[in-house]
């Protein structure tokens, strides 16, 4: 018995390969219940999501049961990547953890293994194996997300906007927001700074038409383009993206704005390439203007803070990985001593039957001592085997003793 | 003579907090990690027996005779005030940072307490006696008040600075938002103000109880009275003109500095 797992992901396979096997609810299900027909799958979980196609599985067979999988992913030889266990483990839990990700610590990835878990548990696709190592993954995600930094710190340029903006008013409740420009890269920022509690938005644009559009979707308030330099002076934070080829903030705008301010601090995010603020604002006080590459240093440190952290991370999961292996092992050892204790018993009753026959009729007390004889003969020889097993199972040196044991017993391939 | 032992004992347990706090400054955990770093933790405990110490110290004090009269009491219970702000402050917004400016504050000045002569004058159970009492006592939380607003201050300064250079150290992520500290420079000068004002009302009582006359002239309350000027202005054009954020942060400070050289060369 073995877990294994078969698949995709954004590293090995384009977006091409990946959305031809990205599954819908229903077509897991289906695929599922293909799966169970067979024998050599005991269980069975797919995750499918935008940057993977993964199945886990656990086979009778090891090889045999890859190359079920296999079968699902066809022709995707070069792109398929294939684990099995302690290999499928340390996979699982990186991917539960958010290491495999495309963003790494990115959070989404953890709710969608749940999901993907519940999917097979409502479709009974999943055992006792599954459910456990599944348990595992998630708890081991959360444990790397309390115990390493690895999901803190912006690594988007509109969530470093987000973060800056709390260093600077705390709290953004309050807060208003101007869009001059009304791109996409400011449409985002801007849900980021709704979803953060900001209490107004104002949009210019140099179309009103769109500023409207975009008023009504994000309940803000329009602006025309031609004010939009006096109305800043209501605005905290200021976001800039349009294509106009020069300046559109200039120094003196700004200083009138902070003046007609009374000194609140005001905050400008300028997105646009080339850029829309003169850089010589900053050095006004009470201002702060961040450009797209200021904003950029900013991920960037954040994503290589990030990388340290995933190296505690894969120390975390190593030393989890260590552990659920022990209780597979235990696993493996359980059969092998239910097998001892069968052969042991097989011979006695024989052996036992053999010499009685011999003997003729014996008084019950007589049988029963050569019972009792027998008995604790077995029970004493197989005892120093049968205890080395049971700890062989908390140890971390390989299956030996359990292939040893097969050996010198002569014990058939019960596993 | 217990009195001192406990002085002494609290002198020396702000001495470790303090060096603990400083410490926590080279930390690299972040200001918002769920749980409080267990270096952070251990500097509380050791603040927190000073402070109880302290808190005894000043009870027995009390008992022997009007407190904070003199310029070794006053400055203990200065200190003693500040702390309290300190833990008020810190468990209501978890900005473990402070304490790293706060305690060498405190240290320091009851460092030079202790080093200034006892002074057991007998208990005056007169009104005089009280209204000393209550003006020293009033006047030192009004600067306690400005204290915290100069601390608030200078973290307001150092914070501005990263994120104007957009360069940022470890103290970046523990520093707390600019608002959130120019807020605390507002508050604190809101309570500064009116205790400053009662302290310089309770004095003049005083001084026409004691004295016979509510204006000496004498360059201490010249000074006073122009500390009362600087910070009503200070608050006043907060309020009216705007005169919040860095400037705020700037005023609170240089006010403070004065106070401090002002009492020293007194003293």
């Amino acid at each position: 018995m073995n877990i294994i797992v078969a698949g995709l992901n954004h590293r090995t396979a384009p977006v091409a390969v990946r959305e031809q096997f990205a599954l819908s609810e229903e077509k897991i299900g289906e695929v599922l219940a293909q799966l169970k027909q067979n024998p050599l799958i005991q269980e069975a979980l797919i995750l499918s999501t935008c940057n993977r196609v993964e199945i886990y599985a656990v086979a009778t067979h090891t090889e045999e049961g890859c190359d079920a999988l296999k079968d699902f992913f066809l022709g995707q030889s070069a792109t398929l990547y294939i684990y099995s266990a302690r290999d499928c483990l340390r996979h699982l839990f990186r991917v539960s953890s958010s290491l495999d990700s495309m963003m790494i610590g990115e959070p989404q990835i953890l709710g969608q293994l749940k999901d993907a878990f519940d999917l097979a548990m409502s479709h009974k696709s999943t055992g006792v194996l599954l459910n456990k190592v599944l348990k595992k993954a998630i708890s081991v995600a959360k444990r790397v997300r309390t115990e390493t930094k690895i999901a803190e710190n912006a690594v988007s340029i509109s969530y470093a906007a987000v973060e800056l903006a709390k260093k600077i008013f705390g709290k953004l409740h309050q807060k208003s927001v101007m869009l001059v420009g009304a791109g996409e890269m400011a449409e985002l920022a801007a849900r980021h700074f709704i979803s953060n509690g900001v209490k107004t938005i104002f949009i210019a644009n140099r179309s009103y038409e769109r500023a409207l559009e975009l008023a009504v979707e994000y309940n803000g308030i329009p602006v025309r383009f031609e004010d939009f330099v006096v109305e800043m002076a209501q605005s905290d934070i200021v976001l800039c993206s349009t294509g106009a080829p020069h300046y559109l903030i200039t120094p003196q705008d700004v200083s009138k704005v902070v003046s007609a301010r009374q000194n609140r601090p005001i905050f400008f995010i300028d997105i646009s390439v080339p850029r829309n603020i003169d850089p010589a604002i900053n050095q006004l006080d009470n201002v702060f203007l961040y450009d797209i590459d200021d904003l950029k240093l900013s991920v960037e440190t954040n994503l290589r803070a990030r990388e340290a952290e995933a190296l505690k991370a894969e120390a975390i999961i190593t030393e989890e990985v260590e552990q659920i292996t022990r209780w597979f092992k235990s696993l493996d050892a359980i059969p092998m001593i239910v097998a001892l204790k069968e052969k042991a018993e097989e011979i006695r009753i024989s052996e036992m039957k053999r010499t009685l026959d011999k003997l003729g009729t014996l008084t019950p007390l007589q049988s029963e001592a050569i019972e009792g004889l027998t008995l604790s003969i077995v029970n004493k020889l197989l005892h120093g085997p049968l205890t080395a097993l049971k700890e062989e199972t908390n140890r971390n040196n390989g299956n030996a003793l359990l292939e040893a044991t097969q050996k010198l017993f002569l014990l058939g391939e019960k596993k | 003579m217990s009195q001192i032992i406990f002085f002494q004992t609290s002198l020396f347990f702000y001495f470790l907090g303090c060096l603990l706090f400083l410490l926590n400054l080279w930390d690299k955990k972040e200001e918002k990690s769920p749980t409080l770093p267990i270096s952070q933790k251990i500097a509380f405990v050791v603040t927190g027996v000073g402070f109880l110490c302290h808190t005894i110290a000043l009870g027995l004090q009390l008992q022997s005779g009007v407190p904070f009269s003199s310029p070794k009491e006053a400055i203990s219970f200065f200190s003693w005030a500040l702390v309290l702000i300190f833990f008020w402050v810190e468990l209501k917004y978890r900005v473990y940072v402070m304490g790293s400016l706060i305690l060498p504050m405190a240290f320091l000045s009851l460092i030079s307490a202790a080093t200034l002569p006892l002074d057991n004058h007998p208990v005056d159970p007169t009104l005089k006696g009280t209204l000393l009492g209550v003006h020293t006592t009033l006047s030192l939380l009004g600067i306690v008040a400005f204290a915290i607003a100069a601390v608030a201050g200078i973290m307001y300064l150092v914070q501005e600075r990263f994120l104007k250079s957009k360069q940022f150290g470890p103290l970046y992520y523990k520093l707390p938002a600019l608002g959130l500290l120019d807020q605390w420079n507002k508050t604190a000068l809101y309570w500064g103000i009116p205790l400053l004002t009662l302290g310089i009302i309770t004095g003049a009582l005083w001084s026409q109880y004691a004295l016979g006359f509510f204006w000496s002239g004498s360059i201490k309350q010249f000074l006073a009275i122009a500390a009362w000027f600087f910070y009503v202005i200070v608050f006043q054009g907060r309020v009216t003109v705007g005169w919040r954020a860095r400037r705020a942060a700037l005023l609170s400070i240089i006010g403070f500095v004065a106070i401090i050289f002002i009492f020293t060369t007194l003293t």
